[in-house]
């Protein structure tokens, strides 16, 4: 297998250009074995009692195996800009929805309104 | 083999397909496919991150209730799925590099079938996940039962649970359909190094799939296991 997809064409028919970059073969399996540990890491620190940081661990955790999904797995860090851009603004706006809700949430009550609790 | 290869790709002489007459070349028409891909996975994150912002609001408002809910799913049968959700990924994105780097169709459908035996498997386990809960009165109707406190906020959990879990279900079901036709088409020598885009945009919807379920594991599983 081979990173430059130029060379992996060379016995395909005149005009078979390829496109695209190839991710080489080991860290595919690099990206699999990692997020397996993780998924046993996130399944075991649950059971300890960290307080209020369990909800942090586990939400890390996720957010690297999700990372190293969109990177590696969906080819982000070898997509163009345009493309980073759009996922960008995907993770943004879901980031505004909960934290504009959560806001509305949270400061209900702080200045004792009526018909509020 | 090699006669019998032969006649599963009748149509690998007529390849590559043309560039579309909107495009410059064949790089080009290949990156405006991810970013239309892309496109629909955008709607998609905003689409279950409404579900996920209702997760966020009651779990912050009834965390006890969401805590003791959540204890009672099986973690065994959670923690094995989402290691077997990601051996799908695995064989899916093998799937796509196969396609990259040769036009061997027979392994390419391979790696499909893996990824749909995965992922047939997920949703077998799945179904056990459910019927365990609806013979314990856990599925929210009129035939709920709960024996400890706060019977409606844990009504609310599972839900939530039916929901998030059974869409993403339904992405599943959806993609081992959008998989049969790619197996199908790769078997027909439709892929190799020139022309992939559908081996690929699916690869980007199964591990989009993927990371919407690495999210529901620790949120519906994981929420208070340590008391």
């Amino acid at each position: 297998m081979t990173t430059h997809p130029g060379t992996a064409a060379h016995d395909m028919p005149h005009g078979d250009e390829a496109v695209g970059h190839v991710v080489p073969l080991p860290i595919y399996f690099a990206v699999f074995v990692t997020l397996l540990v993780f998924t046993g890491v996130t399944a075991t620190v649950a059971f300890a009692d960290l307080g209020r940081f369990n909800i942090f661990v586990a939400l890390t955790i996720a957010v690297i195996k999700a990372s190293l999904v969109l990177l590696y797995f969906m080819h982000l860090r070898y997509s163009s800009r345009l493309t980073l851009l759009f996922v960008g603004i995907a993770f943004f706006w879901l980031g505004t929805m909960i934290a504009l809700t959560m806001s509305d949430v949270v400061s209900r009550g702080w200045f004792g309104a009526a018909g509020l609790g | 083999m090699s006669d019998h290869a032969t006649a599963l790709a009748p149509r690998a002489e007529k390849l590559p397909p043309p560039t579309a007459h909107q495009f410059d070349d064949a790089i080009q028409q290949h990156d405006a496919s991810g970013l239309g891909m892309w496109v629909f996975l955008v709607t998609e994150i905003l689409f279950f991150g409404g579900l996920f912002t209702i997760y966020t609001v009651y779990r912050s408002l009834y965390p006890h209730a969401f805590g003791h809910a959540s204890s009672t799913l099986d973690l065994t049968l959670g923690t094995t799925n989402t290691a077997v959700l990601i051996g799908s990924s695995l064989t899916m994105a093998l799937a796509v590099h196969t396609a990259q780097v040769s036009r061997n169709g027979r392994l390419i459908a391979l790696f499909l079938c893996a990824t749909m035996l995965l992922g047939g498997v997920f949703l077998g386990i799945k179904a056990v996940e459910y019927a365990q809960k609806f013979h314990e009165h856990h599925v929210p109707g009129p035939y709920f039962h709960w024996e400890g406190g706060d019977p409606q906020h844990v009504e609310l959990y599972f839900s939530l649970y039916f929901v998030m879990t059974g869409l993403h279900a339904l992405h599943m079901v959806i993609g081992e359909g959008v998989l049969t036709v790619l197996a199908i088409m790769a078997l027909r020598g439709r892929f190799g190094p020139s022309y992939f885009t559908p081996v690929e945009l699916t690869g980007l919807y199964w591990h989009f799939v993927d990371i919407i379920w690495i999210f529901l594991f620790p949120l519906l599983y994981l929420v208070e296991r340590h008391s």
